[in-house]
């Protein structure tokens, strides 16, 4: 019987574990040296929070595995030799494989700096770096600041983390704006605002210098590249983004860019490897994407594909329509389709804010044909297949308006801000677009 | 902030402790005037009870309560044995005659409800004499200080927005000591309300003046805890509308299971009593109201007149049509969650620790087992009494009509609704009642599971397996497992609290009342993906 070895149990591996059983009745091993069993990285925040234990960020209980003939594996993987088909553990023992998946992940950036491996200072991707949260800032006695890094999701969600045990944070971000690479600066200035609302000390357009240490090796304080300001601090958040976590790779055959090398298949250039989630990369970029896309639904997409392949049902990846979703403090984002920061030279772009400033839509669409091109929103939630289909049949943005009620996914008697939405684009174009009542038969339609 | 949390913590402690504390004062004892009125009142005319109790409690002794109920009981204990004995001694001579003779003098009831009767006569003491004062040293306190500990949340909470910060890390929400000391707390309580409600005949003195405003007479332990009730879930339901403040789903719901309570369960019952009318909870339905078609409730309807006839009708009308049309058009969610009075407290005083559910298969299995048999349990024991009630037989199917309305009165009636399903809560979560043992849940969840426009939708591929949701659902259903996979949640268990939707941080869950078509929808690629590679799995 075949036997697949997959690196990482992640969600793209597991993804792929899963899939391989429905499919196939192959041997199947998942590797991780992090933990024994699969968790929802993206849920790490909430156990710091205290909104959950451990074990609840981890989808399926123990026996799951056993049922399912899926082997778990802990240890950590050194080496690739893919002429024997065989990798090695760091204790040196060795697996054979027939087909191998790489899906371990990433790891968060260090950029050099000075002081940067200090007590104190830390990531917030592994588990173990939640398990460095509570040693170093358990709560604002034992730490009287915090100074985060990096002004990406992960900076967010560590600001929020930290402020959810009243420790004062300063938020260092290097962009004028956050998140502005990816956000339009509307949705921009609406994040800034929430994250200073909640009493963060946000500092835009900085850069981190160094951390410098006590007589023991502790964090002491940060200095800020542009001021020289020195801000003393008990820890330090480094979250300056991720990369692909393939250092074990470096002496094997694979091909290796920023992250693993991989065809449309997902193939790497070695047979009977393959590399899915995070740590791949595409040796071209499929669409829009970025050939190194580290999102949770784009491993997983992953992994239902390389499934199909291993199982001799040999198919391209080919992500649909790009979407996301994120959560900054209080505000839920969700996007569908491309809103790009800046619009590109045929956009045009549609936005309305609530007077509350935490709720907004923003619409991209095709200034010549009207083609709808996609939504950012901020706390409006929308449903997924509404714009799925509007994309897939290149409707465009008037429909969507029209549409409005029948995309809109908010809790029962929320109060709904559709009519003001329709009405503002009314009047900013000179049309008439009217909103069709909500309908069960269209949004069941296909 | 913290000061008047602190505070008003301890003003709320002090009001519990005095009210606790009421149980152990005053004197019990009666005159043989008063005696002689009760035993007259009672129909008992056996000589032997008489001299017991005039022995035992007529006295000028300062009785607590304790020793009191204990002579009571040895009393009719006594004077039972007597003519148990006489009765077997009859039996053994064949003598029928002197032998039924003496089953007149035969007292039936629970001992602690015999006492309890007696000890409403004869309590005296500060409790009884200064009732509203009381009342504010108990109630008063008590309300006063939970406030001052919940509105500070307004501004302690942060923002509006989902703050579960700390449930993990507190002892009081993570099955900490303080948790297992509400636990004892509640267990105790019920016990003595259930058991030995004489114990708590101080706290009838209590709600007297109230009591005699309210119906024209005096309180029954069952007045103090529907008082009790409708108080705990007022006072909880302002956390609720401060906890869930920017989310209208859950004020409108807390909001209704309020008016259903306070309304339906309390004032209406009791404005029909002080009218001669038999008090009837219109929301109640079978087989939640377990004893609707015993023999006293219909003999009471029966003898009732007009509404007697209306509350039967009604209460039949309601279980077989009411309570289906509705859960086809909005879910169970309608009853369980918007109008039941123990849904009401679940989730008021519940709230807290609706994540302790447990989550496992396991426990899917049991509650399958555990509530579909509570609801064949209700249905034998109705047809049985049913069967009994109009034939006059005392047993049917081999079952005797008495003995399995009692057992089922104490099992279910006592034991799994009250002490377990409240008492349980700080540990083991605020749905154990409704999860595994309601048998009108089970009846609305078979409805609900087969032909109900209800379901809890997926948005697309959205989900991020955090387990916000599984975590979170009262019913310990396993959201999650569901909304990673794409599908949407059709369980006969979720009663619609709305808190998988509310706590999710993604927007993928949104409850909703939509065609019956495409409700349960499997799928092994979910949305976001290769739409080819969708179809090509999907249609295997």
């Amino acid at each position: 019987m075949e036997h697949i070895v997959i690196i990482g149990n992640g969600i793209s591996g597991v993804t792929a574990a899963r899939h391989i059983r429905k499919n196939s009745d192959k041997e199947i091993t998942v590797i991780s040296a992090e933990t024994d069993y699969f968790f929802s990285r993206t849920a790490l925040m909430y156990v710091y929070m205290g909104h959950m234990k451990f074990e609840h960020t981890q989808p399926y209980e123990p026996w799951f595995w056993k049922k399912n003939r899926i082997n778990l594996k802990k240890g950590f993987v050194s080496k690739v030799h893919s002429k024997l088909n065989e990798i090695e553990f760091s204790d040196g023992e060795k697996l054979s494989y027939d087909k191998l998946i790489i899906a371990t992940g990433s790891k968060p950036n260090k950029f050099g700096w000075p002081g940067q491996d200090l007590k104190g200072v830390l990531g917030m991707y592994h588990k173990q770096d939640l398990e460095n949260l509570e040693k170093y800032a358990a709560n604002n006695s034992i730490c009287k600041r915090a100074v985060i890094v990096g002004g990406g999701l992960i900076g967010i969600e560590l600001a929020e983390m930290l402020h959810s045990r009243k420790i004062p944070v300063t938020f260092l971000v290097r962009e004028q704006s956050f998140w502005n690479g990816v956000l339009p600066k509307e949705e921009s200035a609406i994040i800034n605002k929430e994250i200073t609302d909640n009493g963060i000390d946000l500092r835009l357009g900085v850069n981190l210098q160094e951390i410098k240490s006590d007589e023991n090796g502790n964090v002491k304080s940060v200095i800020i590249a542009e001021t020289g300001e020195e801000i003393k601090c008990n820890v330090v958040g480094l979250t300056a983004g991720v990369s692909p976590n393939i250092d074990f790779l470096k002496d094997s055959d694979l091909e290796i860019g920023r992250g693993v090398k991989v065809n449309r298949f997902l193939e790497t250039n070695t047979p009977n490897i393959y590399a899915i989630g995070d740590c791949a990369e595409q040796h071209e970029s499929i669409e829009q994407r970025r050939p190194i896309e580290a999102v949770w639904y784009t491993g997983r997409m992953m992994g239902e594909t390389v499934a199909q392949t291993i199982c001799g049902n040999k198919i391209a990846y080919k992500p649909g329509h790009w979407f996301n979703s994120a959560k900054f403090f209080d505000i839920e984002y969700q996007t569908y389709g491309w809103v790009w920061a800046q619009p590109k030279e045929n956009e045009a772009r549609f936005y309305w804010e609530h007077e509350s400033g935490k709720k907004c839509i923003h619409i991209n669409y095709d200034k010549n044909t009207n083609q709808f091109i996609g939504i950012n929103t901020f706390g409006i939630r929308m449903r997924h297949d509404f714009f799925n289909r509007v994309l897939n049949k290149k409707q465009t943005i008037e429909y969507v308006l029209e549409h409005l009620a029948d995309a809109n996914f908010n809790p029962e008697f929320y109060k709904l801000h559709e009519t003001e939405i329709v009405a503002k684009f009314n009047k900013e174009h000179h049309t008439n677009i009217q909103l069709k009542k909500k309908s069960w038969a269209r949004i069941f339609s296909t | 902030m913290k000061a008047i949390k602190h505070s008003g913590l301890i003003v709320f402690l002090i009001g519990l402790a005095v009210f606790t504390g009421t149980i152990f004062t005053g004197s019990f004892h009666l005159t043989s005037e008063e005696l002689d009125t009760y035993l007259k009142e009672k129909n008992y005319t056996n000589e032997l009870i008489k001299s017991e109790l005039e022995k035992a409690i007529v006295t000028n002794e300062n009785l607590t309560i304790f020793e009191f109920s204990s002579r009571v009981r040895n009393a009719f204990k006594t004077s039972n044995g007597h003519y148990d004995a006489l009765i077997s001694k009859y039996n053994a001579e064949k003598n029928w005659d002197k032998k039924g003779a003496q089953y007149q003098y035969k007292i039936y009831g629970k001992p602690h409800t015999l006492s309890f009767d007696l000890a409403k006569i004869a309590g005296t003491g500060f409790v009884k004499e200064n009732a509203v004062l009381v009342w504010w040293l108990t109630f008063g306190l008590a309300i006063i200080g939970a406030l001052l500990f919940i509105l500070p949340n307004f501004k302690t909470l942060g923002k509006p927005g989902i703050k579960n910060n700390g449930i993990y890390l507190e002892s009081s929400t993570n099955r900490g000591w303080i948790a297992w000391l509400v636990l004892v707390y509640l267990v105790s309580f019920y016990l003595v309300l259930y058991f030995m409600p004489d114990y708590a005949v101080n706290w009838t003195f209590i709600f007297d003046p109230i009591s005699k405003f309210l119906n024209g007479g005096l309180a029954s332990q069952w007045f103090v805890y529907g008082f009790l009730y409708c108080t705990i879930m007022l006072v909880m339901a302002t956390r609720m509308y401060i906890k869930y403040r920017h989310n209208k789903y859950q004020l409108i719901r807390t909001t209704s299971v309020l008016f259903f309570q306070i309304v339906f369960a309390f004032l209406i019952p009791e404005i029909m009593t002080s009218l001669n009318m038999p008090g009837y909870d219109f929301k109640n339905a079978f087989p939640l109201d377990y004893d609707f078609f015993f023999d006293w409730n219909l003999d009471t309807l029966n003898s009732s007149g007009a509404i007697g006839l209306f509350i039967l009708v009604w209460g039949i009308v309601l279980t077989l049509v009411i309570v289906p049309v509705m859960v086809y058009l909005f879910g169970k969610r309608w009853y369980c969650s918007w109008v039941c009075g123990c849904g009401g407290l679940a989730e008021t005083l519940g709230d807290p620790y609706r994540q302790h559910s447990n989550k496992s298969l396991k426990a899917w299995k049991l509650e399958r087992w555990l509530i579909h048999g509570v609801l064949v349990f209700s249905l034998v024991m109705t047809v049985v009494t049913l069967y009994c009630y109009f034939t006059g037989a005392q047993s049917f199917l081999g079952i005797n009509s008495q003995w399995i309305k009692d057992s089922y009165s104490f099992l279910i009636g006592a034991w799994f609704a009250g002490v377990i399903g409240t008492g349980f809560y700080p540990i083991f979560g605020n749905r154990v009642w409704c999860r595994f043992g309601c048998p009108l849940a089970a009846y609305l969840g078979l409805v609900q599971r087969f032909k109900s426009r209800f379901r809890i939708t997926t948005n697309g591929g959205q989900c991020i397996s955090c387990g916000n949701c599984s975590t979170y659902c009262e019913q310990g259903i396993d959201v999650r497992a569901y909304a990673q996979k794409g599908e949407n949640i059709v369980r006969s268990s979720c009663v619609g609290c709305g808190i998988c939707s509310a706590v999710c941080p993604r927007g993928v869950l949104k409850l909703e009342n939509g065609p019956e078509k495409g409700r349960i929808n499997p799928t092994d690629i979910l949305l976001g993906n290769d739409v080819d590679l969708m179809k090509f799995v999907n249609k295997q």
